[in-house]
């Protein structure tokens, strides 16, 4: 029944022109079961044309997007194999919620119950009959995700899921979607705030100006970002600046009783401190937030922009 | 860490691809929208409603000497119901079971009376006297031949063979129907013979050039004649009517003619008593001078009438379809909801998921023309199922005279303003897929199918382009509703404001289809180009 073929997502070479712009230019990434992928970019990086070209709602004039091995448009009942939320004011506002999810389910040959079960898993059971046009944004980004869910998909892909969520509504998106992985699935979650895929995403891929930026694990993407400094506290600071230097390293002063210390293990330098009788409170490795490594990626990006921007002008 | 845990499976089987999931989707969004299932009954209402009013809105009344009823003159009515025109000069015997009458016809002539009366038509701007030119013209269904009918009461069953004015020899029994035989007029040097013989409920006409060659014209039965009729020579001349429609009105006039006949080698086989009567049939309004008489001399007859044996044409007020003016009114709620029915997904961005769900995007138009045609028939056929005998029944209450039609008719009139509501919503959905937008798909229907049924029935076109319109337009396919027929053998404004299309139901439906048909495929290749 299941396709055969690469599970999860499969991007390739992917361009895509709207008149004199751009919109994807060589893009290339793969989403992988069993794990929740951020996709993250600047707004007007090209993430929702993505999600259409995926969804076999935007052409392209080169490269392809494959679910499963397979091109969207040749799937049969496709809620089966992808689930999506584009855009959860995408709504019919007198219909109900419940109404909404049961015509999508008519669709796909499925019948109320799932509806029902849907409506469950994401909290909106006993609003489901209420008419959507009522809904607040974080009730229709909780309506898409029981769309996108309908079918029991193996893969999940979602735009912006978490636009106008509370911070309640965005731990329990966080949550549920490092559910949904853990069940074996691929997601692919897009966000122009890196902030909100903290703690959310294990993998990131990266776009800026329709281009691949980078496609990496969460984990190695900040230790890269964290380049090896190390946050030393101590109340002896000018000592400890001279024994570390003198040993070679590169030692800044970040506050009155702070030092980052950079081309020394940490170990190396509780050894020296200690040789040298230098007191002090803490040694621990710098770690950089999701943010900065992000800020650190899109200010090449940013720098590319203004370099083409102004090759454009001359 | 990822590598340890499995691909995901789903569990729930998908089952076969196919239309009907497509279609029960469609069907689910549109009943789930309280506001389009309003819409579907305020449809229903106004098609009823609007019945209701026409009916009660109209009145015939009679007054004579101050005294009123309800009702107006009641026509003189056919063999088969229909109101009918039965008046001409007829020289007759009765003839006792089987025989039949031969005559040769050696002129037939008319005049227009002088005076006969001018007409004006609704919004005109008045009438004229006929041109002087066509005073002494025959017209050219002014009739002369052999009859035989079931008894002098108008109305009463018939057949007859005939010389006419400019349509060659006829043969018509029971006014509505006619055959044509050798065409050509006739005159002294080229007479026509002809003969009318009865055997039980068979009559058989034949003609002839030298009255020894003769050649069949037609048979017909006529069901319960009884075993004495009258047989005998007619003369019969419609009355002259010239009209005509311009921008904004239109002009008329009208005149009694009246037509002369000459028979000679009259024979009558049979039972026949042998003296003829003279007599007028269905006298009525006729003026003096256009009262018909008749001269014999030796075996030579000269006969002059007015008036014509034919279905009354011409008159839309007493049509049944006239009680369906609401079917506009729910046209144009239902191409409304038609519109929406796309163009509102476009609109809110769910035409997204929509084609998310099937991508088979040709589908998908496809199950919701289904589903918005099926609603909107179903809406037509229950609206006009209602109004017609309703609207009928109190149109007739109120002294209205309606023309019967038969119950396939009827059906047809019902059934095909129902169709003729689905089809123009696929229309709408087809324009609204195409233009993405419901105001101006809703527009672009009223446009291209209301305003030229409106502009051309209301006499605001002239009749030439009126008719182009309701051949050519989407609104061609009113054409379903048109319960009486135009007779080629009866001359009269078969126009638009008299309630005649230029094309047949049926095929006045096909041209609506074919637009339908048309946009749907532009809208169908559209939507599968077009980036969602």
């Amino acid at each position: 029944m299941k396709a055969s073929g690469e599970p999860g997502i499969q991007v390739t070479g992917l361009r895509k022109r709207f008149g004199r712009t751009q919109a994807l230019d060589g893009l290339s990434f793969a989403v992988r079961p069993g794990s929740v992928t951020g996709f993250v970019g600047p707004n007007g990086a090209g993430k929702s044309t993505t999600m259409r070209v995926i969804l076999g709602l935007d052409s392209v004039d080169e490269g392809s997007a494959l679910i499963g091995g397979q091109a969207y448009p040749s799937l049969r009942h496709p809620l089966h194999h992808v689930g999506s939320l584009l855009d959860a004011a995408a709504l019919q506002p007198s219909r109900s919620a419940r109404n909404h999810l049961l015509w999508l389910a008519h669709s796909q040959r499925l019948g109320v119950r799932r509806v029902d079960e849907v409506l469950e898993q994401v909290g909106l059971q006993s609003a489901g009959r209420r008419r959507a046009g009522g809904y607040s944004l974080g009730m229709r980004q909780r309506l898409g995700i029981a769309a996108a869910l309908l079918g029991d998909p193996p893969v999940i892909m979602l735009d912006e899921p978490f636009n106008g969520l509370d911070p309640e509504g965005i731990v329990w998106i966080r949550g549920f979607l490092q559910s949904l992985a853990a069940q074996g699935r691929a997601v692919l979650v897009s966000s122009h705030l890196m902030s909100e895929l903290q703690d959310a995403a294990s993998h990131l891929v990266v776009i800026g100006r329709g281009r691949l930026v980078a496609d990496t694990s969460v984990a190695e993407l900040i230790s890269a970002a964290s380049g090896g400094r190390v946050e030393l506290r101590t109340t002896a600071r000018s000592e400890a600046m001279t024994v570390l230097a003198h040993a070679g390293a590169t030692v800044a002063s970040t506050g009155p009783d702070a030092l980052t210390v950079s081309g020394l293990t940490p170990g190396r330098i509780v050894a020296l401190l200690s040789e040298s009788s230098v007191p002090f409170s803490e040694v621990s490795p710098h770690r950089a937030s999701l943010e900065e490594a992000y800020m650190e990626l899109t200010r090449d990006a940013v720098e590319f922009r203004a370099a083409t921007a102004e090759e454009a002008a001359r | 860490m990822t590598d340890t845990i499995a691909p995901y499976r789903y569990e729930i089987a998908p089952g076969r691809d196919g239309f009907a999931p497509l279609v029960h989707a469609e069907w689910t969004k549109f009943r789930t929208v309280r506001g389009w299932v309003i819409g579907c009954l305020a449809a229903v209402l106004l098609i009823v409603l609007l019945a209701i009013l026409t009916g009660s809105g109209s009145h015939t009344e009679t007054c004579v000497n101050g005294k009123c009823r309800t009702g107006g003159d009641v026509p003189t009515t056919g063999p088969g119901g229909q109101p009918v025109t039965d008046r001409f000069y007829f020289v007759h015997q009765p003839l006792a079971g089987a025989g039949s009458i031969t005559v040769r016809v050696t002129s037939l002539t008319g005049e227009i009376l002088p005076g006969g009366g001018v007409a004006a038509a609704a919004g005109s701007s008045g009438g004229s006297n006929p041109p002087p030119g066509a005073v002494s013209a025959v017209q050219p269904w002014a009739k002369a031949g052999v009859i035989v009918k079931e008894s002098t009461q108008p109305g009463s069953p018939y057949a007859a063979v005939m010389v006419t004015g400019s349509h060659g020899v006829r043969m018509q029994d029971n006014f509505t129907h006619d055959r044509a035989g050798r065409s050509g007029a006739v005159s002294a040097t080229s007479p026509r013979w002809l003969r009318l013989t009865r055997s039980g409920s068979t009559l058989t006409g034949y003609e002839s050039s030298d009255g020894v060659t003769w050649t069949k014209v037609g048979t017909v039965r006529l069901s319960g004649l009884s075993s004495t009729v009258q047989v005998g020579m007619f003369v019969a001349s419609p009355p002259y009517e010239q009209f005509s429609q311009h921008l904004g009105g239109g002009s008329g006039s009208q005149a009694f003619t009246i037509a002369g006949g000459t028979f000679d080698r009259v024979s009558v086989q049979g039972g026949a008593v042998g003296t003829w009567s003279g007599s007028q049939i269905e006298q009525g309004d006729l003026p003096p001078p256009a009262v018909g008489k008749f001269q014999q001399a030796g075996d030579t007859f000269t006969v002059s009438g007015a008036g014509d044996i034919a279905p009354v044409v011409g008159n839309r007020t007493g049509t049944i379809e006239r009680t369906l003016v609401g079917a506009f009114a729910g046209l144009i709620v239902l191409i409304v909801l038609a519109g929406q029915f796309i163009a509102g997904e476009y609109r809110r961005g769910l035409i997204r998921t929509t084609l998310a769900a099937s991508p088979r995007r040709a589908r998908v138009l496809a199950a919701k023309a289904l589903v918005i045609g099926t609603v909107a028939f179903a809406v037509g056929l229950l609206g006009a199922a209602i109004a017609v005998p309703l609207g009928e029944r109190i149109l007739r209450s109120n002294g209205n005279f309606i023309y019967p039609v038969s119950s396939l008719t009827g059906l047809r009139v019902i059934a095909g303003t129902a169709a003729v509501l689905a089809v123009g919503c696929v229309l709408a959905l087809a324009l609204g897929t195409i233009l993405r937008r419901s105001t101006t798909a809703v527009t672009a229907v009223v446009v291209v199918m209301v305003l030229p049924y409106i502009l051309s029935v209301s006499a605001v076109l002239p009749a030439g382009i009126a008719q182009w319109l309701l051949r050519l337009t989407p609104a061609a396919g009113f054409a379903i509703q048109q319960s009486t027929p135009a007779y080629s053998q009866v001359a009269a404004q078969y126009t638009p404001i008299n309630g005649y299309f230029p094309l047949s139901p049926w095929v006045g439906f096909a041209v609506l289809c074919a637009w339908a048909a048309a946009a749907a495929a532009l809208a169908a290749v559209l939507l599968r180009r077009r980036d969602a």
